[in-house]
């Protein structure tokens, strides 16, 4: 089956594209790029006019989400969280192992990896956990898990617990080339803390979280990143002392990535106070910092410091959020919200350009998880990520696709959003409210 | 400062942020009012009669729930306290759950103490009653901090331009949270003291000096007010042991005297005499640890009346 989409912008920094362009896609594979592709020359395709209005770009890769399956399905499912991830514009996305049980062994990766397949939406790439039940103490079975499907390693929730585990660890995953992706975080001063330590948090009498607890954890990363010669991957960046630590360990060539998630380049720690004080939907782990911090990760994102955007998509039963402020669960829904976010405050805002912007949500975290992905070109898998970049959205949480709604962005209006999204050919997401991208519905065409 | 209020805009008291200086000033003049009550010999008025008022403690009070009750009583409402130990809070049913079955029986007031910082503003926010904050976790204590600030004007007879020395534990605590705010907002010069470990960030931009030489604090200060010193702060590494934290910060007689010779002392209680502060000021000439316990049922009397929409009833009082 041919699909041919015409003249919408290309956006792929890889091969340097950025232009009208039309692309043709044979079932499950680009089959053709061109400045022009006249219908008579791919017979029998669907032709489907995008015009300039829309951006084609790779499809984006959230490397940081969970999923909640298997243990949590009251939260999210894969197959929410999946349908959640393609409606706001991701093909794939890479889960976090804190389920019940932990993905800690390949029957669990395996279970994932099953389930993703039967809801046949987003690519799943599956993170394995580095500790056995993520407890800090004894190695996973990192092998077989990779062996299974996992793409990297965390312990996430919870940092990995000792520098010693970090070393063996970043030793252990190098041999595959693998990254240890870690939340960064001393337990020891983050202590019994449910918010950014500084005026608001204080004002309002919330148990703080220093910014040195991150800051610490980073520091620890780099170093042992250093001497073993493995991949560190900070998640969920979030203090300016972090970023700081890993521009200097870049700039001696330490193996150190990082993700910021937007909530953190977009909101800080006034929004505690107001305009509705307590909302347990701004009580997230790390915690939204202040101004100045968010600040210093607009410019690292501009600047390049920053890898990847990844959303820490954490959804939530409502029961775990209208409690008390410090009794609420930690974590946002984010998957539905991202790209609205990053069109609205970076792209239009002139933060980055497109090319960045792609680089961020697609590129790079395929390169740092070693994935398929990143790139439109010939022969390689159709995944795509189709945006209307001046799309009016005006956030709405009772309309996720997720099973939860714990989202501080709701009502938010933000110009751009997602137009279609395809994954392997096959279309999985169009968003009615965009005319252009209408043709490529209903959704179905080509093999998952 | 600005005009005159004659009610409070808000349907609770959360805290004294949101209070302007003249809702403070009309809390502090009706309390006057209501304290002459408790000179009669029949303590007793009309005000809430055919009000409902539950207070629902999650923790622990002896203070503050008698000071409630006696002042609810003294206003002929119907009250009903609930005393919930947080322990059980965790198998049982939700602070929510809890508030909208309190709801469901149309109760005119809520007063509530519970440990979670925000716990009034969650309740505020799902019910119609006016909810009184008696102390939310270390976020604020309203009513506190009035009848600290009214005991200041009982015997100042001003609160503008005083300086107000307040030292230990600000970190943790609520009481600190709500002096700061009434007392920087009617013109106070506020001085916050404390180990380095237990100062709260922020104190500059809410117009607080804070320092760690208590002396400094302490000097020609108009006011001293002594906070508890908690036990389990020690066992949390802030200071090393109580012994060295009253021989660092402990109020003594000889520190006293760097405080005007017409200072006052207080302590918002339960007080650890030989921690914070030492017997001889806690019983001297300057204390007036038990007005403010008196000033308190007048203070809340206060608040209540003006919550259940007590100003046309000014006369019945």
């Amino acid at each position: 089956m041919l699909r041919l989409l015409r003249g919408a912008r290309v956006v792929d920094p890889i091969s340097g594209l950025d232009g009208i362009r039309d692309i043709l896609i044979d079932r499950d594979r680009i089959a053709r790029i061109d400045i022009s592709i006249p219908p008579s020359t791919c017979r029998g395709a669907t032709v489907i006019e995008l015009g300039a209005g829309l951006v084609v770009c790779p499809g984006f890769i959230d490397m940081h989400v969970h999923l909640r399956e298997p243990g949590y399905e009251h939260k999210e499912t894969v197959a929410t969280g999946t349908a959640s991830a393609v409606a706001g514009g991701f093909t794939a996305v890479a889960c976090m192992p804190n389920t019940h049980p932990v993905n800690d062994n390949a029957s669990v990766t395996r279970f994932i990896l099953k389930q993703a397949a039967e809801a046949g939406l987003a690519r799943v790439y599956p993170i394995g956990a580095v500790s056995q039940g993520s407890k800090g103490e004894q190695l996973a079975e990192i092998a077989d898990m990779r062996d299974a499907g996992c793409v990297a390693f965390s312990d996430d929730g919870r940092p990995v617990a000792t520098a010693l585990l970090m070393r063996r660890a970043l030793e252990y995953a190098g041999m595959f080339g693998m990254p240890i992706i870690d939340h960064c975080e001393d337990r020891s001063l983050s202590g019994e803390g449910v918010a950014h330590e500084g005026y608001h948090a204080a004002q309002l009498g919330l148990r703080g979280i220093p910014s040195a607890a991150e800051d610490v954890m980073v520091e620890r990363d780099i170093v042992l990143a250093d001497i073993t010669g493995g991949h560190a991957h900070i998640a969920h960046i979030s203090t300016a002392g972090a970023l700081r630590a890993v521009r200097a360990g870049k700039a001696r060539s330490v193996r150190i990535t990082c993700e910021v998630a937007p909530h953190h380049f977009t909101m800080s720690d006034q929004w505690l106070a107001a305009p509705v004080s307590y909302d347990t939907n701004v009580k997230m782990n790390p915690p939204l910092r202040a101004a100045a911090d968010r600040d210093a990760l607009v410019e690292g994102i501009r600047d390049g410091s920053i890898d990847a955007i990844a959303t820490d998509h954490a959804p939530h039963h409502a029961d775990d959020k209208r409690v008390e402020f410090d009794r609420a669960s930690f974590g946002i829904v984010g998957l539905e919200t991202a790209v609205s976010l990053c069109l609205d405050r970076l792209v239009h805002a002139d933060v980055i350009g497109w090319p960045r912007l792609v680089e961020l949500l697609s590129v790079n975290p395929a390169r740092i998880l070693g994935v398929a992905g990143g790139s439109i070109s010939v022969g390689r898998a159709a995944d795509l990520t189709i945006l209307a970049p001046d799309l009016p959205v005006i956030v709405n949480a009772a309309r996720f696709r997720s099973k939860s709604r714990n989202t501080p962005f709701d009502g938010w209006s933000l110009r751009g959003g997602v137009a279609a999204t395809i994954v392997g050919g096959r279309v999985v997401y169009v968003n009615p409210e965009v005319p252009t991208a209408a043709g490529l519905g209903p959704l179905s065409g080509g093999q998952p | 400062m600005s005009d005159a209020a004659t009610r409070l805009r808000g349907k609770d008291l959360l805290g004294i942020a949101d209070l302007t200086a003249a809702e403070i000033t009309l809390v502090l003049d009706t309390a006057e009012a209501m304290k002459e009550i408790a000179s009669r010999p029949i303590k007793k008025v009309p005000a809430l009669r055919g009000k409902t008022v539950v207070n629902l403690f999650y923790e622990p009070s002896t203070r503050t729930r008698t000071s409630f009750e006696i002042a609810e009583k003294r206003l002929s409402a119907d009250t009903l306290s609930i005393a919930i130990a947080s322990s059980s809070v965790v198998k049982g049913e939700t602070l929510v759950d809890t508030a909208l079955n309190l709801e469901a029986m149309a109760p005119d007031i809520i007063v509530l103490r519970h440990g979670s910082s925000g716990a009034c503003h969650l309740l505020s926010r799902i019910c119609r009653a006016a909810i009184v904050n008696a102390g939310d976790g270390m976020h604020e204590h309203p009513t506190q901090g009035l009848l600290d600030a009214f005991t200041i004007r009982e015997r100042k007879g001003r609160l503008a331009g005083l300086k107000v020395a307040i030292v230990g534990d600000l970190l943790h605590s609520r009481v600190f949270r709500s002096n700061i705010l009434l007392l920087t907002k009617m013109g106070a010069d506020v001085w916050g003291c404390g180990p380095p470990t237990l100062l709260p960030p922020g104190l500059e931009q809410l117009g607080v000096h804070p320092t760690s030489r208590v002396e400094e604090a302490v000097r020609d200060a108009d006011v001293v007010m002594m906070l508890r010193i908690q036990l389990e702060r020690m066992q949390g590494g802030f200071f090393p042991s109580l012994r060295e934290y009253f021989n660092v910060f402990g109020m003594t007689p000889e520190r006293v005297a760097l405080a005007k010779p017409d200072a006052i002392i207080m302590h918002p209680g339960p007080m650890n005499r030989g921690v914070e502060i030492a017997s001889e000021v806690a019983d001297g000439p300057g204390s007036v640890i038990l007005d403010q316990v008196a000033n308190g049922v007048a203070v809340r009397m206060a608040v209540l009346f003006l919550l259940a929409g007590g100003g046309e009833h000014v006369a019945a009082a």
